[in-house]
């Protein structure tokens, strides 16, 4: 671990000069940034401990949604009862993800900017473009289990591994945001973006910028479901995972928001689908055109090829339990 | 004592105490979870310094150069150890003498060559990253690292008859491929060591299972007399093989504490425990069986490719309990080994069945459908009568009555089986059973007993306990003996400064040290008998008195009396063959939609000799089992083809079993004495529970889903792939 600064700031804005540095690294639970800086994946010259600001309430927000702080735990965000009732995608999400003793430290803000799983990103002794830009790609011609066949580039082809995320882009939640040029929205589905030839940057998130809160919209009716294809049953990342949000009308569907983890370098939604599901009835044929449709452009990497047939066989499974169709 | 007959009348069936046997909890249980019992790193040592290993960066070549005065400029650095002594591999359990040394010769990525010492772990971690050397690396196609497409020699073969012959005249006939992933032991505890050095004598605290061994191997390795070395390893946090044998961090610590004259601890990370301790090696097999329409084995073929570094002898025996298990008169069996450049690939827990019965089970399963015999029928009806070559009669042999209670308490419908018979919403449902053998080790161990005058004894040997219960069966062994409750019964362990005991592997160390404690108990019953007058045959020892007769107390007369017990297998197994035999059932459910598969409920029955404590055997049994459920779902090492380091190097991505993978385990232990494993007619546990479970439930998946998989783990995507 490479020695650094470590700094508490009071307000705000004290929080965004200390982070403008591009030395410096906000700290929230720690549980993904001091693993990386052990093995000096991240080697920050100054910690900012945003854990001084008040920013873990979850609260309700306009129009009848909810907004929950970037530092409220994911434990928490998951036990809260409006969280439970009126967004249980985003709940069974959470609780799908990591461990309990993990999810009692680790934060909203911290899990939407968890790194990549990618094993070269986090082995030093190996090149990976997103680490150390122009070093190469270790994963591409290596061991690609866990990696991405949706929205890669020859750089790189790392997923984003959460599943809080995924939940939260079916849901078309908002991240907001404070920074030197003052406040801004970003909705999750553009958060994180696309590897392209900047692996390095994950998300959106400019230096100075800190994450205060995301909020839900108003809650939708319907079914709401989370399912995460795993090795192990618990504490483990996806293979593939599916959040959807389906609300049935005289058997057709009259909604269908889906977004899906493990595929892509960012929580993947791909708005043609909500276009061809929604007013159809719900059939393994249409089922499969929806899978043709998101895996269109799919691409494997040897190892992970078999995330292509199990995302088109996840979807179906978590269409079929939306909307009740035989398959 | 040197066995070369059974025991058949053992002292411990007559001992009225009425200790041995009973589901006592471990006596060191509370020090652990109070976090009151030290593990090596831990030992409150004053101005310890801290050392991190250097690894290199690349597969294979040569370290030519270090640059230690930008490191030593560092802040808090107070040397770089770079040693000709410090082991670049670990030592083979056993292995008694230096493991391979020349640590700037590089044979696998991530081999250390170089310690950086200093005055706090950060500094010493920081500056170990820094540490500027130069290399050469060989090019990566000229090194191998995949044992597929190597060159192998074969190492062991056994041939009798025709198999190929058989294989062709068949009823019926199975030949399949099997491939088991490599493992990590992935102990809790990773591999650490604090040594001290007086300007003579070396001290080093550390996590080992064979102290015995390995305070030679130390020994040998720096060029000193094992007078002048102590090792204490009193509590150790899981070993599964992994701390059979020295690793690099036991050497580096004392050359450091040599070198700087002062205390040194090192801590392996535990990347750095995935990249150096030994792993399990992959393996590739072949079975062949050839049967008559009954079902009865006239052809039996089990061979396997497995890998390990160049130099090592170890090869992972995947056949040994192959040689015996199953009838045939047509056999090869044979056995050959790639040299791989991967870390050493040696003992992790049951090496051997662990992987070679799985393989033999999921084939066994393909025969039961193939003759359309029940799988436990057909497993019934191929039990040998003796070793099917050599003629040797088998010590006791608890494989039948484990086959007929295991199906029994699970509720296995007998008869012809077919797959997708049941389905609840999107999980097939299935049930599938396999066969547990594991070959019965024993070796030569030493423990000495003395009674305290005030009525109490100690026990001493260094001998370890891994955290299996070994201090508690030692106490009720000598308990059991003396008459003694357990809790007067005091058990030292894990100091070189003992008798030499066995050290814990191969699941040797209850029976091995087990009867040097009989061993010494039973001098001292003889010596108590004698003082008190009695026949030594009708002396009945009971709650610290001879009945009828003085109590101990009154016997000893204020002072100790003390017996060095010995314990040596001696020329017995040329004449069985010892060996433990049980069964597992398991029911799964295979998801129709993703390929995952969860275990419902399982069943193991094991037969293993005398149970000495009910409590830490079905832990055994336990632990054996969710290995098992590891080796068939989720464990899997993984190395790059390209240069051949190891990816996935932590317990997030190392996928052993979680507690929500882990359903109710059924253990049932069936009563055994085998007068030929061991005075004590106490076999092997710590392994059995693994030797053969995986294929319970591989087999289970195909009884479920149609899938038949061939390669372990079975992960959703394989699974999904050989569904029908
Ligand atoms: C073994 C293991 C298993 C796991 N399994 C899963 C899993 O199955 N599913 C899953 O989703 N996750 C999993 N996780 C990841 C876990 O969810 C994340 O580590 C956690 O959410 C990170 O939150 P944190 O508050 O601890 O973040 P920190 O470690 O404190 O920070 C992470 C990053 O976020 C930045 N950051 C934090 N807060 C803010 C903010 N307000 N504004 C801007 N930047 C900020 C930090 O600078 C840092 O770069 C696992 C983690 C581990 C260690
Ligand atoms: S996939 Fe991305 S993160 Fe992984 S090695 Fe390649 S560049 Fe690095």
């Amino acid at each position: 671990m490479k020695p650094f600064r470590y700094s508490r700031p009071d307000s705000l804005d004290h929080a965004g000069q200390l982070t403008s540095d591009a030395d410096a690294r906000a700290i929230a639970g720690g549980t993904n940034l001091i693993d990386l800086m052990k093995l000096q994946v991240e080697t920050p010259q100054q910690l900012v401990d945003i854990n001084t600001l008040s920013l873990g309430e979850i609260a309700d927000a306009e129009n009848g949604g909810l907004s929950i702080g970037a530092l409220a735990t994911n434990t928490a965000t998951a036990a809260h009862p409006r969280v439970r009732s009126d967004y249980p995608v985003l709940a069974r999400a959470i609780l799908a993800g990591a461990t309990q003793q993990l999810r009692n430290k680790a934060t909203t803000g911290g899990n939407l900017c968890q790194r990549t799983r990618c094993y070269y990103f986090t082995n030093i002794d190996q090149p990976c473009n997103k680490r150390e830009p122009g070093s190469g790609c270790g994963a591409i011609d290596g061991i690609a289990r866990l990696h991405a066949v949706l929205g890669t580039s020859p750089h790189c082809i790392a997923t984003y591994p959460g599943d809080m995320a995924v939940a939260m882009a079916a849901l078309d939640a908002t991240v907001q945001i404070i920074g030197p040029a003052g406040e801004r929205s970003v909705p999750v589905r553009d958060f994180h973006r696309l590897p392209g030839d900047t692996p390095e940057k994950d998300n959106v998130l400019e230096a100075g910028e800190v994450i205060t809160a995301v909020t839900l919209p108003a809650p939708v009716g319907g079914k709401q479901l989370y399912r995460k294809v795993r090795e192990r049953s618990s504490y483990a990342f996806a293979l593939v995972s599916v959040a959807a949000v389906v609300e049935m009308d005289g058997g057709r569907i009259a909604r269908a928001d889906l977004a899906f983890g493990g595929l892509a370098h960012k929580p993947w939604h791909d708005p043609r689908l909500s276009e061809l599901l929604v007013g159809e009835e719900p059939t393994a044929a249409l089922f499969d055109k929806a899978a043709d449709l998101l895996l269109e452009d799919a691409q494997g990497y040897g190892e992970n090829d078999f995330k292509i047939p199990l995302a088109r066989r996840a979807l179906a499974a978590t269409l079929a339990e939306a909307t009740g169709a035989e398959l | 004592m040197e066995q070369d007959k059974p025991n058949r009348e053992c002292l411990l069936d007559k001992t009225p105490q009425a200790t041995l046997g009973k589901p006592l909890s471990r006596s060191e249980g509370l020090a652990k979870v109070t976090g009151t019992a030290p593990y090596a790193a831990e030992y409150p040592i004053a101005d310890c310094l801290e050392g991190v290993l250097v690894t290199a960066p690349f597969a294979r070549g040569t370290i030519d150069s270090i640059d230690k005065d930008t490191c030593l400029a560092m802040e808090g650095v107070v040397a770089v150890i770079d040693d000709e002594r410090l082991t670049s591999r670990p030592a083979q359990g056993t292995a008694g003498e230096a493991p391979v040394q020349k640590p700037r010769q590089i044979d696998y990525f991530g081999q250390p060559f170089a310690l950086v010492v200093a005055e706090t772990f950060e500094q010493a971690r920081h500056a170990a990253k820094h540490l500027e050397f130069t290399f050469t690396a060989d090019d990566l196609s000229q090194v191998s690292f995949d044992p597929e497409g190597t060159e192998s020699e074969r190492q062991e073969e056994t041939r009798q008859g025709d198999l190929a012959h058989a294989m062709a005249e068949a009823k019926h006939a199975v030949d399949a491929r099997i491939t088991t992933a490599g493992h990590a032991s992935a102990a809790m505890e990773p591999h650490a060591a604090i040594a001290e050095w007086d300007g003579s004598n070396l001290t080093v605290h550390a996590s080992l299972q064979m102290l015995n061994y390995n305070i030679s191997e130390i020994a040998d390795s720096l060029g000193m007399e094992e007078d002048n070395i102590r090792l204490i390893s009193r509590y150790v946090g899981g070993g599964f093989g992994s701390k059979l044998g020295i690793s690099q961090e036991c050497l580096a610590a004392s050359l450091a504490a040599m070198t700087l004259e002062k205390p040194v601890r090192v801590v392996l990370s535990r990347q750095q425990v995935f990249q150096n301790i030994m792993r399990r090696s992959e393996t590739t097999q072949r079975l062949r069986l050839a049967a008559g329409a009954d079902g009865a084995l006239n052809g039996f073929g089990h061979e396997g490719l497995v890998s390990n570094l160049p130099k090592e002898s170890f090869a992972e025996p995947i056949l040994q309990s192959s040689q015996f298990l199953y009838s045939g008169e047509n056999r090869l069996l044979g056995l050959d080994v790639a040299r791989v450049h991967r870390m050493t690939a040696g003992s992790v827990r049951a090496p051997g069945e662990a992987v070679g019965m799985p393989a033999l089970e999921v084939a066994m399963d393909m025969l039961a459908e193939e003759t359309g015999v029940d799988p436990v029928e057909l497993r019934l009806r191929n039990i040998p009568d003796a070793h099917p070559v050599e003629g040797t009669p088998f010590s006791s042999h608890k494989l039948a009555e484990c086959l007929k209670q295991a199906a029994d308490s699970f509720g296995w419908e007998a008869g012809p089986r077919k797959p997708r018979q049941r389905r609840e919403g999107e999980w097939w449902i299935g049930t599938g059973m396999a066969s547990a053998a594991r070959v019965h080790n024993i070796s030569k161990a030493k423990a000495r007993v003395t009674l305290k005058p005030d009525g109490t004894a100690l026990v001493e040997t260094d001998m370890t306990d891994i955290g299996t219960g070994t201090y508690t069966i030692l106490g009720q062994l000598a308990g059991e003996m003396l008459g003694l409750p357990r809790e007067k019964v005091l058990v030292e362990l894990g100091d070189t400064r003992f008798p030499r005991g066995s050290g814990s592997g191969g699941s040797w160390g209850a029976s091995s040290v087990g009867s040097a404690v009989y061993v010494a108990c039973q001098g001292l019953r003889r010596e108590l008998a004698s003082r008190a007058g009695v026949n030594e045959d009708d002396v009945s020892l009971k709650d610290g008195r001879i009945a009828n007769g003085p109590s101990l107390v009154d016997l000893l007369d204020g002072k100790d009396l003390s017996e060095e017990g010995f314990y040596e297998p001696g020329d017995i197994d040329d004449d069985f063959v010892a060996a433990g035999f049980g069964a597992y059932f398991a029911q799964v459910r295979v998801n129709r939609f993703t390929g995952e598969t969860r275990v419902d409920r399982m069943t193991g029955a094991f037969g293993f000799g005398r149970v000495l404590n009910q409590k830490t055997a079905r832990s055994q049994c336990q632990g054996g089992m969710v290995w098992s459920i590891g080796v068939a779902l989720t464990e899997a090492l993984h190395f790059d083809p390209q240069d051949g380091h190891l990816v996935n190097c932590d317990l997030a991505e190392y996928h052993v079993p979680v507690n929500r993978d882990v359903p109710e385990l059924d253990v049932i232990m069936v009563e055994e004495r085998d007068p030929a494993a061991s005075p004590i007619q106490a076999k092997g546990i710590g392994e059995l529970g693994m030797c053969g479970g995986a294929a319970a439930i591989a087999n289970a998946i195909y009884n479920a889903s149609g899938a038949r998989v061939m390669d372990f783990p079975m992960t959703p995507d394989r699974v999904l792939a050989a569904m029908p």
